[in-house]
């Protein structure tokens, strides 16, 4: 019994675009494309993405940059008591009380810290993102547990639990990456964890459920592609403390042993002695440090404005 | 035997600390192998909690199941929500209400569809492609292959739905629960997808539990109607029965509150006094008695006795509405 009359359905042999329809040339409509529109029109994401992508190229072609070996002492000579050679033709920022060339340890410590921060974020996210997801998916005593671990690493403030870390494992650069990363770890947990109580509840996962989806189909499928998000976000924002941390434990001498590595927190220390004679020393570290994470960040808040609408003005 | 026999569901919210909350509660109906039945009631009469109970879709905790529900004699009160897992999607599926929100934003429309394929059929990545372009072009939407491919925000809502009711009717269940499926939809649309609800639903076999709020909808489709108030059946009719002889008060009401459009100009419109909210406990009398034109004191002595009309139309009320219809005696 059909009473179906022709024009009810459309063809479907014939390509049909309804004027009112939504299609890919007139709508990004997916929240990502959407976020990216909204991030093209803020200044500030646009400050702070200008701000990344000049520590970037600085990190990643350093070796070409850099006019001489961060390391490399041999203007030792020019060096006497309270007086460091400021900027000249030759050292554009002038050279450090170990008669090393700033610029080039400055342009050598941006490498150092994008290597620090992405290592320790790879490995804090990767690991905060599997006990999220193992209290979010499994829920029960096992959500319990989960979380009282992280509770108690939280209960810890960050830079103090990493420095403890850093001492315990000995004066290395692995160190220092092992103990952000695990700072890092409770941050993502949670915030998965949260997210995905947040999608279990969707309408999509109950649709999902009534076909009759399985428990894994559900986890990895929907719920938690649909809690990234929120990850990605917190992924920049770590990012910026990380690289703040890093400095901060050079500072303390937490890391590599070697004193010839360039590392703005090292600078920062090394730069101490000579505060008063030489201000520039510790200031042009310091503002490395600032714009970078200072980069980091405001892309990070300005994308989850964009993304989350709780955060929308 | 039917395909579907609910006896006596009842559905408690319990919470820690508060008195638990009644939201369905002797609900009883059946449902036979192709046929098509409406449930219809206000906002929170306990439709939707229906439907998801007898998928046993909600929460396990703070809900409490009594009665029984028989899926082709088997008790889906009884199962585990493995089996459950099992049965969902291959006997008894279910589309939703809004389909902006029912289709996962983040996934391709084609791995939706071919998911619930390979989980229940056991089919290749290659067959279930297949056999989901052929479905979608089954469901009307044109350029399938291209479709498969994209994204839920890439898809107008009617063509959304469509896709709900292509994943839900992927594995031929034998039973389709659609909980207010053109609620959400443009007029235009709205017909378009009860006709095609129609259509596969004759073409398929499967049976259809229609959950609206829209008389409109039910005299399209259904052929057995169960009106719901506070959590209870108040009425069970065939179609034709319910609106030529409605005989609770309330399904009364809701026809008489449909405007007409050969009402004469400026004649009040007639809606049912007060809100579901005003109802009270089915225990101490007739839920719907606050708002009843007809209650006495008797009302409120306790839980109505269900009188029947003919032996398919019930209604739960002491006084109901008799028509004039001498050549029906009124069942005892």
């Amino acid at each position: 019994m059909s009473t179906l009359s022709p024009e009810l359905i459309p063809n479907p042999d014939e390509e049909l675009i309804y004027a009112g329809e939504p299609n890919e040339e007139t709508t990004g409509g997916s929240q990502w494309r959407e976020a990216v529109r909204t991030l093209r029109r803020s200044p500030l994401a646009i400050i702070g993405m200008i701000m990344i992508a000049f520590f970037l190229v600085v990190a990643i072609f350093a070796p070409w940059i850099a006019p001489y070996d961060p390391g490399d002492g041999q203007w030792l000579n020019q060096i006497t008591p309270g007086n460091y050679p400021g900027p000249s033709a030759e050292h554009w920022l002038g050279l450090d009380q170990l008669g090393r060339d700033v610029f080039s340890r400055l342009v050598w410590g941006a490498r150092q810290s994008l290597i620090i921060g992405v290592v320790s974020l790879v490995i804090g996210a990767s690991a905060g993102i599997l006990l999220g997801l193992i209290a979010g998916a499994f829920g029960g005593w096992i959500d319990t547990v989960c979380m009282r671990i992280v509770d108690i690493m939280l209960s810890i403030p960050g830079l103090l639990f990493a420095i403890g870390l850093a001492a315990l494992l000995g004066q290395s650069l692995t160190s220092v990456m092992i103990a952000i990363a695990v700072v890092n770890v409770p941050i993502f947990a949670r915030l998965l964890r949260g997210q995905m109580l947040g999608q279990r509840r969707a309408d999509y996962v109950l649709a999902a459920t009534s076909v009759g989806v399985s428990r894994s189909g559900i986890v990895f499928r929907h719920v938690l592609p649909n809690s990234l998000t929120a990850v990605i976000v917190q992924g920049t924002l770590t990012l910026a403390t990380s690289i703040i941390d890093a400095a901060g434990l050079a500072f303390l001498g937490l890391s590599s042993p070697d004193p010839s590595v360039a590392e703005w927190g090292r600078m920062l220390t090394d730069a101490q002695s000579a505060l008063s004679t030489a201000p520039m020393l510790a200031i042009l570290p310091g503002v490395a440090i600032v714009i970078t994470a200072l980069g980091f960040t405001l892309v990070g808040e300005q994308m989850r404005e964009a993304l989350d609408p709780k955060y929308r003005r | 035997m039917a395909l579907l026999e609910v006896r006596d569901l009842g559905v408690r919210f319990t919470r820690r600390g508060r008195r638990a909350l009644v939201a369905v509660d002797g609900v009883s109906f059946d449902v036979d192998s192709g046929q098509t039945v409406g449930i219809v009631g206000e906002s929170g009469c306990g439709k939707s909690v229906t439907s998801l109970a007898i998928m046993r879709l909600l929460p396990r905790r703070g809900v409490e199941l009594s009665g029984a529900v028989r899926f082709a004699g088997e008790d889906l009160l009884a199962k585990s929500q493995d089996q459950m897992r099992d049965i969902r999607g291959q006997d008894i599926a279910m589309i939703f209400q809004d389909p902006m929100t029912s289709l996962n934003p983040v996934i391709t429309v084609g791995l939706q569809l071919t998911e619930v394929l390979e989980r229940h059929q056991g089919a290749s990545r290659g067959e279930a492609k297949a056999e989901a372009a052929a479905l979608l072009r089954r469901v009307g939407i044109p350029d399938p292959v291209r479709r498969l491919g994209e994204y839920p925000h890439q898809l107008s809502g009617g063509m959304r739905q469509r896709v709900m009711i292509a994943i839900a009717l992927a594995c031929r269940p034998r039973l389709l629960i659609a909980d207010e499926p053109t609620t959400a939809l443009d007029v235009t649309i709205q017909a378009q997808i009860l006709e095609l609800l129609r259509l596969l639903v004759d073409e398929t076999g499967a049976a259809l539990i229609m959950i609206t709020h829209d008389l409109g909808v039910v005299a399209g489709l259904c052929e057995t109607v169960h009106v719901m108030y506070a959590g209870r059946v108040v009425e069970t009719a065939p179609r034709h029965d319910l609106f030529a002889r409605p005989t609770h008060p309330y399904t009364g009401g809701l026809l008489g509150s449909i405007p007409r459009l050969d009402a004469a100009r400026g004649e009040p419109l007639h809606p049912i006094r007060g809100s579901a909210g005003d109802a009270i406990p089915w225990s101490r009398g007739c839920a719907f008695a606050p708002r009843c034109t007809r209650r006495t004191p008797e009302c409120v002595d306790g839980p109505p006795a269900v009188f029947h009309l003919a032996p398919d139309h019930s209604a739960r009320c002491i006084h109901p509405v008799l028509h004039d219809l001498p050549e029906t005696e009124p069942v005892p």
